[in-house]
């Protein structure tokens, strides 16, 4: 057991954490809107290697594991950074297991997603990434298929600023079909919640950091606004959830990592399985950002409120980044198969 | 990051698991909720005999934190009462860290026997939260000092055989600083112990000195040095020894009754896509809390006392638990409302039960909002607020 970073892991922590805080200010962000993509800070990331992180070493990739693209999605999160590396990352890793990943795509020239959902007549509605990306990988009935077409550009007005658009199925690659198919996509799923999970967290800091600057320097009443015990009792609540948030996040990951089957006993509470935690972790992370940035936006009063102070950016991306995945109590039920067995058939 | 426990970490949990299993007979449960007294003395022998108590003391033995907090982590999930035996063993961190070596000698073996038990001498009829303004008085007289003062929620009191005693030895300086521990046998002259009941079974006491004289031998720490022995105290009781898993048996309950109970349509209430969401919800706050009491005993297994990190899960894990017991009576509805015995009572009365006892547990080992307080000064940097 060790519930800390390792050496490796800190020098991830190390680049990544000062790539983010240089080259991505929320001037940067702010510029970026509407679309949510900015191609320099994409380019300048790729010069790092980051899209190729996640690939195995024979494929030309770093070999990452997914606890060190966590530490990298937590960053994107902590700046709100305008390029879309979790969904680059775990297209590659899916197409990677499937032989299919090109040149293009392993050096960031090209961008990829994941379909999250399933086909709606003859279209992925509203894919993460889907502005930006070419290829776009993900189920269309029991196969797993990659469509290669020109990336739209522009995104549906939507509330976070994301990248986001629907994609045509039509000329689509089958990689995977049946159970093999379900299966690859089950983990590429669960490794996007796991890393969406990570951005979360970091999202829930920045606005706790946010808060903490504002409640220190905003007088009223002739004292600090922090000094006053019923801001404090709303900001303290809020370490509390971010050291859960960040310790189930890095489990998620962990169990990703493992590769090998694991438990899930409610009975003891003893979980081990990798796509039952990436779910919880997903779940929890996105009520820890929902919180931190509704705490901080309203300790921050009017000005929390106007365009010119940052917090606002972070309160819609907080919604944004995990409702695109769909209603939380849909994802709710299905872990509930996994924790209490399958809904009993109505006779 | 590695959450992966050792072997030998995995044999010990396993006979802890065992030992449950073995000794926690329905009886002993039942007895816990008819006598109000939270403690077996079964299971605390069970446990002695293994060699587990002195195994698992912080400080003591192997002292490791990973191992205390599995003890009573898994003692917790299977509903066993452990209250007694937690205390005990946290006086016998206290008495291993700061004790002499003749209170260590004295002391010790009593404790790692199972035996005997401890209480708590806090709060007092005038001061909870503010503990540190204890007024309960300990006036020198030679090599003894006598007692004189009052004894809030000294649970255990009436089968204990100590008692862990703050008390004002110096009214003339901050009220830190005037205060001295003692941990003093409860059968002294002058002591005496009356019932409290409470709406959530558990029997606990009111404890009355009156010209108690105990010999200096029985103080634990310097004189005027009781907060100190106080702030080590309250590091092993908030988090790593229990009180982190309630939400555990709960929902184990509840499943289990859930999954034969059915509603006015003839659906197993289990199959309710409603019911499943917030069962789903208590296992991810479940899982979440394990994590956060792990830590604070990783932290610990590092060297550390882990005050804030304890302090974090305590407000996280009990508001969990009362949100969990809020939302399983709402979905148990009338059955919920009956107790133990009662044969149509949601799984088995323990829906009725939780409703009663949970409220306590944002309470006592400190507030939810002097642990918020806590976090705001010391985690945050926030100004005192008081």
């Amino acid at each position: 057991m060790r519930l800390e970073l390792t050496d490796d892991e800190r020098t991830i922590e190390e680049v990544f954490g000062g790539f983010f805080r240089n080259e991505c200010p929320t001037a940067l962000v702010r510029a970026a809107e509407p679309l949510g993509f900015d191609r320099g800070l994409w380019a300048r990331l790729t010069e790092l290697g980051a899209p190729a992180m996640g690939l195995s070493e024979a494929r030309g990739g770093g070999g990452a594991t997914l606890t060190d693209l966590a530490i990298v999605a937590e960053h994107v999160g902590r700046s709100i950074a305008p390029v879309p590396f979790v969904e680059h990352v775990t297209a590659l890793r899916l197409l990677d297991a499937c032989g299919a990943v090109t040149d293009a795509l392993r050096d960031g020239v090209e961008i990829a997603t994941v379909a999250l959902g399933p086909v709606r007549t003859d279209r992925w509605p509203l894919v993460p990434a889907g502005a930006v990306a070419s290829t776009v990988v993900g189920m269309v009935g029991d196969d797993l298929v990659a469509v290669r077409s020109d990336a739209p550009g522009s995104a549906p007005s939507n509330h976070a600023c994301m990248p986001i658009a629907d994609r045509s199925v039509e000329g689509a690659t089958v990689l995977a079909s049946g159970a093999a198919a379900h299966g690859a996509f089950a983990v590429a799923r669960a490794e996007w919640q796991t890393l969406t999970a990570a951005a979360l967290v970091g999202i829930a800091r920045s606005a706790l950091d946010l808060a903490l600057v504002y409640v220190n320097e905003r007088h009223q009443f002739d004292r600090p606004i922090g000094a006053f015990q019923a801001v404090q009792h709303q900001l303290a609540d809020l370490p509390i959830a971010l050291e859960g948030a960040g310790l189930l996040a890095a489990k998620a990951a962990w169990a990703g990592d493992r590769r090998t089957p694991g438990l899930v006993s409610i009975d003891t509470c003893d979980i081990t399985d990798f796509t039952a935690l990436a779910a919880m972790a997903f779940l929890y992370t996105s009520d820890t950002a929902t919180l931190a940035t509704d705490r901080s936006l309203h300790v921050h009063g009017g000005y929390g409120f106007s365009e010119e102070y940052d917090i606002q950016l972070y309160y819609r991306r907080a919604r944004g980044w995990s409702l695109i995945a769909g209603d939380p109590a849909r994802e709710c039920r299905s872990l509930a198969d996994a924790m209490f067995g399958p809904v009993e058939e109505v006779v | 990051m590695d959450f992966s426990l050792s072997p030998e970490q995995l044999e010990f949990r396993d006979q802890i698991r065992a030992i449950a299993r073995d000794t926690l007979t329905p009886e002993i449960v039942e007895r816990q909720h008819t006598s109000g007294t939270f403690n077996s003395p079964e299971i605390n022998r069970a446990l002695a005999d293994a060699g587990f108590l002195e195994r698992s003391v912080p400080g003591l033995g192997k002292g490791d934190p990973i191992e205390l907090w599995m003890l009573f982590n898994e003692l917790e999930k299977v509903s066993a009462p452990v209250d007694g035996i937690s205390m005990a063993m946290m006086i016998a961190g206290v008495v291993a860290h700061v004790g002499t070596e003749e209170q260590q000698e004295m002391i010790l073996p009593q404790l790692l026997s199972g035996e005997v038990l401890v209480s708590l001498g806090y709060s007092e009829p005038e001061t909870g939260s503010d503990v540190a303004a204890a007024a309960t008085r300990a006036v020198r007289d030679g090599d003894e000092w006598v007692i004189n003062g009052a004894k809030m929620w000294t649970t255990m009191g009436h089968v204990a055989k100590w008692i862990l005693l703050l008390t004002r030895t110096n009214p003339d300086v901050p009220k830190h600083k005037g205060l001295t521990m003692f941990l003093i046998p409860l059968d002294l002259p002058g002591i005496t112990v009356e019932a409290v009941h409470t709406m959530g079974t558990e029997r606990t006491n009111a404890t009355f000195y009156d010209d108690v004289r105990v010999d200096d031998r029985y103080r634990i720490g310097e004189v005027d040095g009781g907060w100190k022995v106080m702030g080590v105290a309250l590091a092993f009781e908030r988090g790593v020894m229990g009180g982190t898993a309630m939400g555990v048996p709960l929902l184990h309950h509840f499943r289990d009754w859930a999954a034969s109970a059915r509603d006015d349509d003839g659906r197993r209430l289990i199959d309710d896509p409603i019911v499943r969401e917030q069962m789903v919800r208590v296992a991810i706050d479940n899982e979440v809390a394990s994590l956060m009491t792990l830590r604070a005993a990783y932290l610990a297994a590092l060297g550390g006392l882990p005050g804030l990190e304890g302090s974090m899960v305590k407000v996280f894990a009990t508001d969990a638990y009362q949100k969990a017991s809020r939302w399983f009576s709402r979905l148990a509805g009338p059955a919920g409302l009956l107790r133990f015995g009662e044969p149509a009572a949601a799984a088995e009365g323990w829906v009725e039960y939780d409703a009663r006892h949970s409220p306590v547990t944002t309470i006592y080992g400190g507030t939810g909002e002097i642990n918020r307080n806590n976090v705001a000064e010391r985690h945050l940097g926030l100004p005192k607020a008081r």
